[in-house]
């Protein structure tokens, strides 16, 4: 038997239908209108005559980005650094977690402090910066000063990271692991025949975690590469940015508009996120709800 | 000397039973802890602390490392290059920020940026964190699984965009009147909210982001829109764990729509309302200091500055960087309480520690 909506029932539906209408497009609008800033004529965009739909169609911002040497080079650097950073951030935080993760590990309590400790207190930005200055020698004579190799081992750990990770492998059960070590499995063994296949989505959302803070890390790479060749995608767009919106004095004789250039820029750096948004979209939720961790 | 049967084992004639030697627990406490025993462990489990040397140097050198340049706040940083060798000075920088002495312009700024730090997360907190519950809770009021997806995947949208192409977004979607090689009017969300009133057209021709009056607001809506849908994922997941039939026996009860939300909705949601709240005011000094940096300028330093882009810019650009560890270590050991504080709160009230 179907009950009939009470008023105030009917009222809460009609508010939440508008209210996430409403907010639905506000989250959507300012990505149309910078597809839409971007294919727009010169003189329409300079007149601001866009609300929603371009007009006076034209291609050359992305023509010009598709054939610009520069800009390619900082989509395969963060690539680069994606690739590379995720791994080593991922191999070096299961490793740990692993250690870590053993009743049978020594001085347990003092290296799970550690790792904590640097959760409640970071030294923040100044003194880390200094820190990186002082120990430039030893990276001038290992070859990566100025270098991508330098971020992907700078600044990718998230102690978080670990303890999600350390608390997925103490859930495995410790038969099984008893079991593999009765059949003769070694450490490395257990690690990757046992433990790694148990905690699969974990290990998949802490380096999808991983993967996002190297893909949108901007402020490490720009203070430690200066070579403009090694920039990541991030800093090239603020770069092009801040140089964009100077341009009082000198003369702009491209066939677009200043602004469709920036806006093709800013399009470029979110389509390959929208292309794996749909496959990445489950493992964000579940890494949301494993925010509450117990000790 | 040679071990008797009684080192291990006492007889209770009583009984008839035997129990353990307390004297041999302590025995085996001291051979435990042993350094040759110790050492003995460790070969014999070499691969596992193998394992925890990467993560131990990375955090070493670039976690704990930091900490101990973060002790340049109590040294003269023009006596020697390294901390080590610079003369101690006590709190001479501490009070050098902290008071105002001699008419300086540093510690008022300090000051300003204390405050703007304290009332960004604090207005983050009021309206940033009801939003998502409010979203959750419209979006459990849609029946239609198709429906709710797109709802759900257009607001999730703007969290995937980096911190640097959101912020350029921003900046050009508020820009200011162009004059010289460019020409344009102001960018499109500045005209419309001048069209519907809510800031004057002067305003917008000098720049919605250039307004000290307004920074705030644009970084919380920012803030909104960026955040909003994302986090409204955990409370949403708390939303549908309701039984239908709760509702039921509310309807039957004659429980309108609010009186459902009042005893139903509410007292199941409430543990996560609780623990999302205290891990928000744990990471209350945590103003995201890229966006602020990102988006503040020299004309809204009044309302934008936060500690974090206030040392930033006297240590990296300035070069005064005894004084900007002076004004990290504030923040921090602030920053810290406010954890720990969090963190005892969360134990006590719901058993669930956060870290």
């Amino acid at each position: 038997m179907k009950r009939k909506l009470e008023v105030s029932e009917l009222i809460f539906k009609i508010i939440s239908y508008t209210f996430l209408t409403i907010f639905a497009i506000c989250c959507l609008y300012p990505f149309l209108y910078a597809v839409s800033a971007a294919i727009s004529g010169r003189d329409v965009v300079e007149a601001n005559q866009i609300v929603l739909l371009p007009k006076d169609i034209q291609w050359y911002a992305f023509k010009e980005f598709f054939f610009d040497n520069s800009f390619w080079n900082s989509y395969t650097n963060t690539l680069f650094l994606t690739v590379f950073g995720t791994l080593f951030s991922v191999i070096t935080s299961i490793l740990g977690a692993y250690a870590l993760s053993k009743k049978r590990l020594l001085f347990r309590k003092g290296f799970n402090f550690f790792l904590v400790f640097t959760m409640w207190f970071s030294a923040g930005i100044v003194p880390q910066y200094i820190n990186y200055i002082n120990t430039n020698i030893i990276f001038d004579a290992i070859g990566i000063t100025d270098d991508k190799w330098l971020v992907v081992i700078a600044m990718g750990m998230a102690a978080m990271n670990i303890i999600l990770l350390r608390n997925a492998f103490e859930g495995v059960p410790s038969e099984i692991e008893e079991a593999a070590r009765v059949d003769g499995a070694t450490e490395t063994q257990i690690l990757t025949k046992v433990y790694i296949p148990m905690s699969k989505s974990t290990i998949a959302t802490v380096t999808l975690f991983f993967a996002i803070s190297r893909w949108n890390g901007y402020f490490w790479a720009r203070q430690m590469i200066q070579n403009s060749n090694e920039h990541p995608l991030q800093v090239y767009i603020r770069l092009k940015l801040e140089s964009s919106l100077n341009l009082t004095d000198s003369v702009w004789s491209k066939p677009y508009a200043v602004y469709s250039g920036l806006y093709a820029l800013i399009v470029c750096a979110i389509i390959p996120i929208l292309i794996i948004y749909p496959f990445i979209q489950k493992y964000f939720a579940k890494g949301v709800n494993m925010g509450g961790v117990k000790e | 000397m040679k071990a008797k049967a009684t080192d291990y084992l006492v007889y209770d004639e009583a009984t008839g039973t035997y129990s353990e030697n307390p004297e041999q627990r302590v025995r085996d406490d001291v051979e435990k802890h042993h350094w040759l025993h110790v050492l003995k462990i460790v070969i014999k489990d070499w691969r596992l602390y193998l394992m925890l040397i990467p993560m131990i140097l990375i955090f070493l050198f670039w976690r704990y490392f930091p900490m101990y340049e973060l002790l340049g706040c109590f040294k003269n940083n023009e006596t020697a290059s390294k901390v080590a060798d610079q003369l101690f000075v006590g709190f001479y920088h501490f009070k050098r920020l902290l008071f105002t002495t001699g008419g300086s312009e540093l510690s008022l700024t300090f000051w300003q940026a204390f405050r703007n730090t304290f009332v960004i997360s604090f207005y983050g907190l009021c309206f940033g964190f009801p939003m998502p519950i409010i979203l959750a809770l419209f979006f459990n009021e849609i029946k239609s699984n198709v429906m709710r997806s797109i709802y759900q995947v257009l607001t999730y949208l703007p969290k995937f965009m980096s911190t640097v192409v959101m912020t350029s977004l921003i900046t050009l979607l508020l820009q200011a009147r162009q004059t010289g090689a460019t020409e344009a009017d102001p960018g499109v969300v500045s005209r419309l909210l001048a069209a519907i009133g809510l800031i004057s057209q002067e305003t917008a021709d000098a720049g919605l982001l250039f307004d000290p009056k307004y920074f705030r607001a644009i970084y919380e809506i920012s803030g909104i829109w960026e955040t909003a849908g994302y986090d409204s994922i955990v409370f949403f997941a708390a939303v549908i764990a309701v039984s239908p039939t709760s509702y039921e026996a509310a309807q039957i009860d004659g429980a309108g729509k609010m009186a459902q939300m009042r005893y139903v909705v509410l007292p199941s949601i409430l543990s996560t309302i609780v623990i999302m709240l205290i891990t928000r005011i744990g990471s209350l000094l945590n103003v995201g200091y890229e966006k602020v940096l990102l988006l503040y300028d020299s004309r809204t330093y009044a309302t934008a500055d936060v500690i974090s882009t206030f040392s930033q810019r006297l240590g990296l650009e300035n070069g005064d960087t005894a004084i900007a560890s002076a004004a990290e270590m504030m923040n921090n050991i602030i920053g810290m309480l406010l954890v720990i504080g969090a963190n005892t709160i969360a134990k006590k009230a719901s058993n669930v520690s956060l870290y």
